[in-house]
């Protein structure tokens, strides 16, 4: 199977109030803080200068944070491809916005009522000009990002890719960021793809 | 400064999340969108939602926005001659 050939180079893991990197706890804040406020500690604890944050939804801030602390502020590569996904789409802000449509609608929040604005968000902090999908499925599904990047590298469309699995539903969040390459990693396959996002999980 | 220029300045920070900006760093001359205060175009929508909430002036031709919202002297003028609230 061609995925043999392609490497995990590097992780990364926002969950329960803490972050990881390759599985290393890198910031941990109050158990309890609501997402807003734990993305923020992150980011001021990050030392980030990047005043858009602020007006991003919960969901592209969780996506945008993880990928500056996996790729430490740069992505060499500017095609790098982008394969993302969740399960609760960008539900939280879309019944944000639905609330609004009860009085003013608010653009601002509308910008942000699909999951891929994410990845634009990402690509414009770096500067990618590359191929991006998100996908929607139940749960975190190895075989799913597994296919789809082994088809980018069959078709040598890419050398880089930076997969996600970044979900958002009550308050409860859960990012897993890993970049994928031809070489110097662990094995790209379901069971090292498991053991990375199964250990701090419940 | 007038009180309405603070409280012009106050909710723009608060609705356009410019969370690290204070009242005291926006200029009443100062550019809002371009080189200035580097507002985009869904900024622009707030604005209008904002004058419409808050003024309950309702902004009839678009065209008007880059005038008026050229910077906070500008949105004051135009809230002082067209307010309905």
């Amino acid at each position: 199977m061609m995925s043999k050939e392609l490497s995990i180079k590097n992780s990364l893991i926002i969950r329960e109030s803490r972050v990881f990197r390759n599985g290393e706890l890198i910031f941990e804040a109050d158990q309890g803080l609501s997402t807003t406020k734990f993305l923020k500690k992150v980011y001021n604890d990050q030392k980030l200068k990047y005043s858009k944050f602020f007006k991003m939804d919960e969901l592209s801030k969780l996506g945008y944070l993880g990928t500056e602390i996996l790729t430490n502020g740069s992505i060499e590569d500017k095609e790098t491809a982008l394969v993302f996904a969740n399960s609760a789409s960008s539900l939280e802000t879309d019944v944000a916005f639905a609330q609004t449509m009860e009085e003013f609608p608010s653009p601002s929040l509308f910008v942000y009522t699909l999951p891929n604005i994410m990845l634009g968000e990402i690509s414009i902090r770096h500067q990618l000009r590359s191929e991006n999908i998100f996908f929607i499925s139940e749960e975190f599904d190895p075989l799913l990002f597994i296919d789809y990047t082994t088809a980018l590298f069959q078709q040598e469309k890419v050398e880089n890719v930076l997969c996600g699995w970044v979900n958002l539903h009550n308050n409860d969040y859960d990012v897993f960021l890993w970049k994928i390459a031809n070489s110097g990693g662990m094995e790209f396959n379901e069971e090292e793809l498991k053991k990375l996002y199964l250990p701090t999980h419940e | 400064m007038s009180d309405l220029h603070t409280e012009l300045k106050k909710s723009i920070i608060e609705q356009l999340n410019l969370e690290d900006m204070e009242v005291s760093d926006i200029e009443n001359d100062e550019h809002l969108f371009g080189d200035g205060l580097g507002l985009d175009s869904i900024d622009a929508l707030e604005l209008i939602v904002l004058l419409e909430k808050d003024y309950g002036i309702k902004l009839t031709d678009p065209n008007q926005g880059k005038e008026i919202f050229n910077s906070v002297n500008t949105i004051a003028d135009f809230i002082e001659k067209n307010r309905a609230k």
